[in-house]
């Protein structure tokens, strides 16, 4: 019996050591996703490529926006990520005016970035119509909607971005004649419902939305080329191809390999259908270049399990993001505080610069500390701290100040040293604005922390970016209500610790 | 003990001192007395080093104030505060053994010198586990004695000590003070406002009006033979009775639960001349 096990456990332990073995020796490849459905899709696309190149594929999903991945890319902490064209020339080289794919490709190449050749779809603006509509009355490109008679009968209506734009809806009036409308605003979705409805005939759409499918609308070709390209394309670190060259290989197999179509479809089932993006990928995948792709966790209860351990999870992350920054914060902005107090010139210096620091956007410092801190939970937490430093210096310098004069003679007078009345007399006397200080911080942060997601550190803002590119309240509420739940018990639990922190005799005072 | 010498004091234009100089013997009472804003408490605050003189010598026990000895000769001076100027945070008993406690004195050696104060001024033991909040006016102010004499220092200095104290308290505690002053032969210097604190406390009485010394001597002569004007309105201000009426240094006549009722009761002292 002994020996039987003892000769099981080896093995087991040998197992164990040849996978991980294994899976180290495969190149930890990782890849990047924005937080709206497509991106997240293409990232799912991307990682089944990369296992299947014999790479380690890590997803950094719902990354906050264009500036977060490419300074994650920059900074190598994700390898490769689908862009569009456009957002390539508007947002990541805009100051250089790049015009035309090689030029793009050249600038890029100069940052060490590779970029791929389109994959195949083009995500932009377009003018959309019911399909029976545009059937019956023969419109297929937006000339044939301005030439068509049956146009002053057509109501448009338009998303404010798209009347608000200059390459919106007044250059694409004029580039074709259409007539004037008054602008009105209308919510991109209900703008779906509305053209369903019949309240509307046009309406402006992007050309990969999944509605497209479901509401069976005819996209309206831009016959003149208006409207500004939007060619996906896969940008990776041209280190990629001396780390792990066979995943490059790999991944070159989604150029030209999503069309337009297949775009729309893959966010139809992902979106509407709620179906996993995961195996939305796999099924692209399986149909185009016949990969077998097995998924882990799929089933009912696996699911189920994934959801308590998602929310203890996200519970665990965001408790850290928030106890870790607050405790960051207290040991410099106590210290913050009391120089202020002591040093009044300095101290205008500091609580000034403390409350700029409060101004500055969340997202601004998230982009700003990726190439520092990389992706993650420290770039959050850097931004939570900053957050946190202003209450607790304040109340710090403020609960000092307010100390009475008569009780500051009072110390002085026993002939204590600096910095025995600052820890004997001062420092107790403002503890409980102190302590007002901390609490404060430590509310905001909960509630600030839902940040985090959007630089891949977990936390329950996962649900709600999540719930919002998803479009499911239920998910939003999943990240919400436990938030909120966290911030009333972490103001209860510092009403309980005030009791071991405040002297008693300042609490017998306030009551 | 103490030495004062043309000492001064401005704060921005305003001259709260001119050159005052002043001496306080040891075993003995000085009273610093005179109208609001006459100088009286920034001379007390000088002695502890709380303000310095613009000009002037200040001299406690042959020593000078300086940064590098005020904290030792802070602990030579006890100071007391209107309403005691204790703190909120700490117990009676922790008020009393801050100091000491922060000098490295023995736990022991602390709590048997703070039930010896708390015995000194009466105060009960049952009071020293409490808060300031917790405590009345009157035993807020023995307290605060009792932090002002942990160490025994030679010297004590009071500002206004009873000045926040109802009449009734504020008899006793006179008393209960006076008493030890005499029996530890302290030198103390005490500010009020009250020419009867000032004659029951006081060995000499030192009378000031807008940053001057008007006048110096036992409560007797300044009643007796005020020097000037100032010093016959200010003792007028008290709505005393006349100098001839009133037994000053010796014991202990008068009730304070009034204006009416103390001139009543100084009246009864009239037959016996001092």
């Amino acid at each position: 019996m002994r020996p039987t096990r003892t000769s099981l456990c080896l093995i087991i332990v040998v197992l164990m050591a040849s996978t991980s073995q294994a899976e180290t020796e495969k190149p930890l490849v990782r890849v990047g996703s924005k937080a709206f459905t497509e991106s997240v899709v293409l990232g799912e696309v991307l990682e089944h490529l990369i296992a299947d190149g014999g790479g380690r594929p890590e997803h950094r999903a719902e990354l906050g926006g264009t500036q977060v991945c490419w300074k994650a890319l920059l900074s190598g902490d994700i390898d490769c990520y689908v862009e569009y064209t456009g957002t390539i020339q508007q947002e990541i080289l805009s100051g250089e005016s790049v015009r035309g794919d090689e030029s793009l490709r050249e600038a890029l190449a100069r940052r060490g970035v590779t970029m791929s050749r389109h994959l195949g779809f083009n995500n932009t603006y377009a003018l959309g119509m019911p399909e029976e509509l545009a059937a019956k009355l023969n419109i297929r490109t937006i000339s044939d909607l301005a030439a068509s008679p049956e146009l002053p009968r057509l109501k448009m209506r338009f998303s404010d971005e798209f009347i608000e734009r200059d390459d919106g809806w007044n250059g694409l009036r004029r580039e074709y004649g259409l007539p004037e409308i008054a602008a009105r605003g209308i919510d991109h979705s209900l703008a779906y419902r509305g053209l369903q409805s019949g309240s509307h005939q046009i309406t402006d759409v992007f050309t990969t939305d999944a509605e497209i499918r479901l509401y069976n609308i005819r996209v309206l070709e831009d016959n003149r080329s208006y409207f500004p390209l939007y060619q996906a394309v896969l940008l990776s670190r041209a280190d990629l191809q001396d780390r792990a060259p066979q995943v490059v290989q790999s991944l070159h197999r989604i150029e030209g390999l999503i069309d337009n179509a297949a775009m729309i479809d893959m966010n139809a089932r992902a979106k509407l259908d709620r179906i996993d993006e995961s195996r939305v990928a796999a099924d692209f995948l399986k149909d185009k270049l016949n990969l077998s792709i097995t998924l882990p966790g799929e089933g009912r209860s696996a699911r189920l399990m994934q959801a308590t351990h998602r929310l203890l999870d996200n519970l665990l992350q965001h408790l850290m993001l928030v106890s870790v920054s607050l405790i960051a914060a207290i040991v410099v902005a106590v210290p913050l505080g009391i120089i202020s107090y002591c040093h009044p010139r300095l101290g205008r210096v500091v609580l000034n610069s403390v409350g700029i620091v409060q101004t500055l956007p969340a997202m601004a410092v998230l982009v700003f500390t990726i190439p520092i801190l990389g992706l993650g939970a420290w770039p959050a937490i850097f931004a939570l701290f900053l957050y946190s430093l202003l209450p607790i210096v304040r109340n710090t310098y403020t609960g000092l100040s307010d100390i009475p004069q008569h009780l500051r003679d009072s110390a002085m007078v026993l002939g204590l040293s600096p910095m025995a009345r600052l820890r004997l007399v001062e420092l107790p006397l403002a503890s409980t604005s102190i302590m007002g200080g901390i609490k404060t911080a430590a509310v905001i942060n909960v509630g600030t922390a839902t940040i985090g997601a959007l630089v891949g550190a977990g936390g329950f803002g996962q649900p709600i970016l999540t719930g919002i590119r998803l479009d499911d309240f239920s998910l939003i509420l999943q990240g919400a209500v436990p938030a909120a739940a966290l911030a009333i018990v972490v103001q209860a639990a510092f009403g309980y610790a005030e009791r071991w922190i405040i002297p008693a005799g300042l609490r017998i005072q306030s009551t | 003990m103490l030495e004062l010498d043309q000492v001064t004091k401005s704060f921005g234009t305003q001259t709260v001192l001119y050159p005052t100089s002043l001496v306080v013997t040891e075993g003995t009472t000085t009273v610093l007395i005179g109208p609001s804003g006459c100088g009286k408490s920034t001379l007390l605050r000088m002695m502890i080093g709380l303000i310095l003189p613009d000009a002037g010598t200040i001299q406690f026990q042959g020593e000078t104030f300086t940064a590098a000895n005020q904290l030792a000769l802070r602990h030579r001076i006890g100071y007391v505060i209107q309403d005691g100027g204790l703190f909120p945070h700490l117990s009676a008993f922790d008020n009393v053994a801050l100091l000491a406690r922060h000098l490295g004195r023995e736990p022991s050696w602390v709590k048997s010198r703070v039930a010896e104060l708390a015995e000194l001024v009466r105060l009960p033991q049952s009071a020293l586990s409490r808060f300031p909040a917790q405590l009345s006016g009157g035993q807020r102010q023995r307290v605060g004695i009792m932090r002002a004499f942990v160490l025994d220092p030679p010297l004590i200095l009071l500002d206004e000590p009873m000045g926040a104290l109802d009449p009734l308290v504020r008899y006793d505690l006179q008393n209960d003070l006076r008493e030890i002053f005499r029996t530890l032969k302290k030198s103390v210097v005490l500010v009020t406002h009250d020419m009867g604190e000032a004659g029951f406390f006081g060995d000499e009485v030192i009378l000031l009006g807008s940053g001057r010394i008007m006048q110096r001597g036992t409560l007797n002569d300044l009643l007796k033979h005020p020097a000037d004007e100032f010093v016959t309105r200010f003792i007028q201000a008290q709505r005393w009775v006349q100098s001839d009426d009133v037994n000053t240094s010796k014991g202990r006549h008068r009730g304070h639960s009034g204006e009416h009722s103390t001139l009543q009761h100084d009246k009864h002292v009239t037959s016996k001349p001092n």
